[in-house]
């Protein structure tokens, strides 16, 4: 609580107090008047003077202004008819009630969501003649050595010198399990260092560190505003206007009809119905609640490693209905790893051993894979004439005798038969020979991730209709990936630019409403990332054109946080399109018993105020996403 | 050129005015008022003085809110 909602808390206290007590008080007419002014001007003096300025600088539908006038008004009603002052100072101190508790809600939202989000280092160490300086990350040049103590957050991204220690990356990627790092390791700001002391090398400036861009894009998020926001922001500009003049014409109109039919005008009660609108005439609930849900989501979701560029991109977000993979890098690990051993003349083990000595030296891909699937391969054989044939594969001495390890070809060329294999390969199949004799054959694949099928099955269940898979790989390697993940439509062996233009008639054939969102790892895929409706940039991590490309930023590779992005979302529009109805719809049905007479001024400001502490609490709901 | 500003103001209708306000301000290329960090930014008019435009967007800004606050660095 600041000193100025203290300060409103005691006005509010005392008022009610005073205003309860005088009730009590048995005097009449203008001395009863005289004395509910005591705590009207407690509670609502600077409305009064705020209301002053307001017509000073024609602004006529200044809120404070309407709530002077709604008040006065009743006071002039009481004075005139039942002598009842108790309304005019109650719409008044719950009116101020209503203030104070909107005040004191966001503030305390606001400093939960911007400390979930506070991930900006405080000061980066620097050694001075064996002192550690505390600086200002600002100051600190690229190339710097800092020290970052156990417990310290890493200020800058850099490149570790000595020492090893693990590290925390939750607050970046949601991630809770700790990552070990060591000397030379690349570490990124945002990371709590758990165990040890780290020298860390900066490799770039504290603006342009990983830390910096996250908390720049978060915090600029609600400037892109979604179409709900300005729905709101236009909705507010005629409400005010609108119900003023409504207030007016209720006012006038039906008096002079009553008239001139020869009735009883009654103008105490239509003035006093008029003056019931006013206090309704005020559109905060919606103007607070709703920009207050998406900034609630946009925290909730960055705190799960989900940033979300913009209140526009939950809006997309939540409306997708088809979800388009790229599968190297999102589904898969793009990582080779041996996934079949098949032999023939000798054990699995002698083929791996073979295969993984006769690529010792080799730089490919398919070479480190080979050597990872058999991890104890310095031992005490003895290789020698290495042989690297482009595009077929290796020949060596390997103790002696005349090892080959590669594509069928080679196999023939080494005059050995290769068996049909009786099982279906989807990756790609190495062969070994020893000696002229076929050994066997070992299958080498990329591997799907762990989760992606769960992601797969879990965006069904969150109400996407269509999964589809884009590739450059060959199409039976595509559906074998496809069928196992159960994914609806694959197009395979596309070039980049064919991957564009397969989205591009995706989204011409969908319905307005059914967005596409695309999900690649944001390097390679930027330009397909740009043209989706929605483009989610997987483990985008220092990444800064995807970054810049996408909607959706994932901060690690996990497939399943394109699920948890679309619940997130999901959950935050719901929780904006409640608040939507249910304050438009108390409003209105607070306006109409207004008219017919059935609502007082009481049950007025009660729905003013209880649908904005309602719809505020609603919204602060979108903060919490940890189950989704 | 863009600058942001912290501010004060005490309702989200309030932010908006102030918005508002600012947009229509000499000088002021755009104006975006975050209410739930307190922020505004400005982009200004190229070769427009920042510290006097700013000037005029607090006058301008406390005509529609009287009790806000921009508080210039």
């Amino acid at each position: 609580m600041n000193r100025k909602q203290k300060k409103n808390l005691i006005r509010i206290i005392l008022a009610s107090v005073l205003m309860i007590g005088f009730i009590f008080v048995p005097v009449d007419g203008v001395w009863k008047l005289l004395l509910f002014l005591i705590p009207y001007f407690i509670v609502g003096y600077d409305i009064l003077i705020k209301a002053g300025k307001g017509i000073i600088h024609f602004q006529p539908f200044d809120e404070c202004f309407l709530m002077t006038l709604a008040t006065v008004g009743a006071m002039i009603v009481g004075l005139m008819g039942d002598g009842d002052f108790v309304e005019a100072v109650a719409v008044m101190l719950f009116y101020q009630i209503g203030e104070w508790f909107q005040s004191y809600a966001v503030g305390k939202s606001r400093k939960n969501i911007t400390e979930l989000m506070d991930i900006r280092p405080d000061h980066a160490n620097i050694e001075k003649d064996g002192e550690l300086v505390e600086t200002d990350p600002d100051e600190v040049e690229v190339g710097t050595v800092i020290v970052v103590k156990p417990g310290e957050k890493i200020p800058i991204d850099g490149v570790i010198v000595e020492g090893e220690s693990a590290v925390n990356t939750g607050a970046l990627t949601g991630e809770s399990l700790p990552k070990d790092v060591m000397t030379g390791d690349e570490v990124i700001s945002g990371c709590v260092n758990l165990s040890g002391v780290l020298r860390i090398r900066t490799t770039k400036e504290f603006g342009e560190s990983t830390v910096s861009k996250i908390l720049e894009l978060v915090e600029n998020a609600s400037s892109r505003k979604s179409r709900s926001e300005n729905f709101i922001s236009k909705f507010a500009r005629i409400y005010t206007p609108v119900v003023v003049i409504a207030a007016v014409v209720l006012a006038v109109l039906p008096p002079l009809i009553f008239m001139m039919t020869g009735g009883d005008p009654r103008w105490t009660v239509w003035i006093y119905r008029a003056l019931t609108f006013l206090v309704i005439s005020c559109p905060c609930a919606l103007v607070i609640s709703i920009p207050l849900s998406f900034f609630a989501g946009i925290g909730g979701a960055s705190r799960a490693g989900v940033l979300v560029k913009g209140s526009n991109c939950i809006e997309a977000l939540s409306k997708t209905k088809t979800v388009v993979f790229d599968k190297t890098g999102t589904l898969t690990k793009g990582v080779f790893e041996v996934t079949a051993v098949h032999p023939e003349k000798a054990d699995e083990n002698t083929l791996l051993h073979l295969a993984a000595h006769v690529e010792r030296y080799s730089t490919h891909p398919i070479a480190a894979s080979l050597r990872a699937a058999y991890p104890d391969e310095a031992d005490g054989c003895e290789i020698s004439d290495v042989k690297e044939i482009s595009g077929q594969g290796i020949t060596a001495l390997v103790n002696g005798s005349a090892a080959a390890v590669g594509s069928e070809k080679l196999m023939m060329s080494v005059g050995s038969e290769v068996t049909q294999c009786p099982h279906d390969h989807t990756g790609t199949v190495i062969h070994v020979a020893s000696d002229g004799v076929y050994l066997g054959h070992i299958e080498i694949s990329d591997v799907i991730k762990d989760g992606a099928e769960e992601a797969v099955r879990s965006l069904k269940a969150s109400g996407i209709k269509k999964t589809v898979m884009l590739t450059g790989d060959s199409k039976r390697v595509a559906s074998s990936v496809a069928v196992k993940l159960g994914i609806d439509e694959v197009y395979s062996e596309l070039l980049p630019q064919d991957k564009v233009e397969k989205l591009e008639a995706l989204i011409e054939a969908r319905k307005p409403s059914e967005l596409v969102a695309f999900a690649g790892d944001g390097i390679n895929d930027a330009p397909v990332i740009t043209r989706a409706d929605v483009g989610i940039a997987m483990g985008a991590l220092g990444s800064d054109a995807a970054i810049e490309a996408a909607d959706v930023v994932l901060m690690d590779d996990d497939p399943r946080k394109i699920t948890r992005a679309v619940g997130i979302a999901q959950k935050c529009m719901a929780i904006v399109k409640q608040n939507i109805w249910f304050s438009l719809g108390v409003k209105l049905l607070c306006l109409v018993l207004g008219a017919l007479g059935f609502a007082n001024m009481w049950t007025a400001i009660f729905a003013d105020v209880g649908v904005m502490v309602l719809c505020v609490l609603n919204a602060i709901r979108a903060l919490f996403v940890s189950r989704l | 050129m863009k600058k942001t500003y912290k501010i004060d103001v005490d309702c989200a209708n309030c932010a908006n005015k102030m918005e508002t306000a600012a947009k229509k301000t000499e000088g002021v290329k755009d104006a975006a008022v975050n209410f739930m960090l307190l922020k505004m930014t400005v982009e200004f008019e190229e070769g427009a003085d920042p510290a006097e435009v700013m000037g005029r967007v607090l006058k301008n800004c406390k005509r529609v809110e009287s009790d806000c606050e921009i508080f210039l660095k």
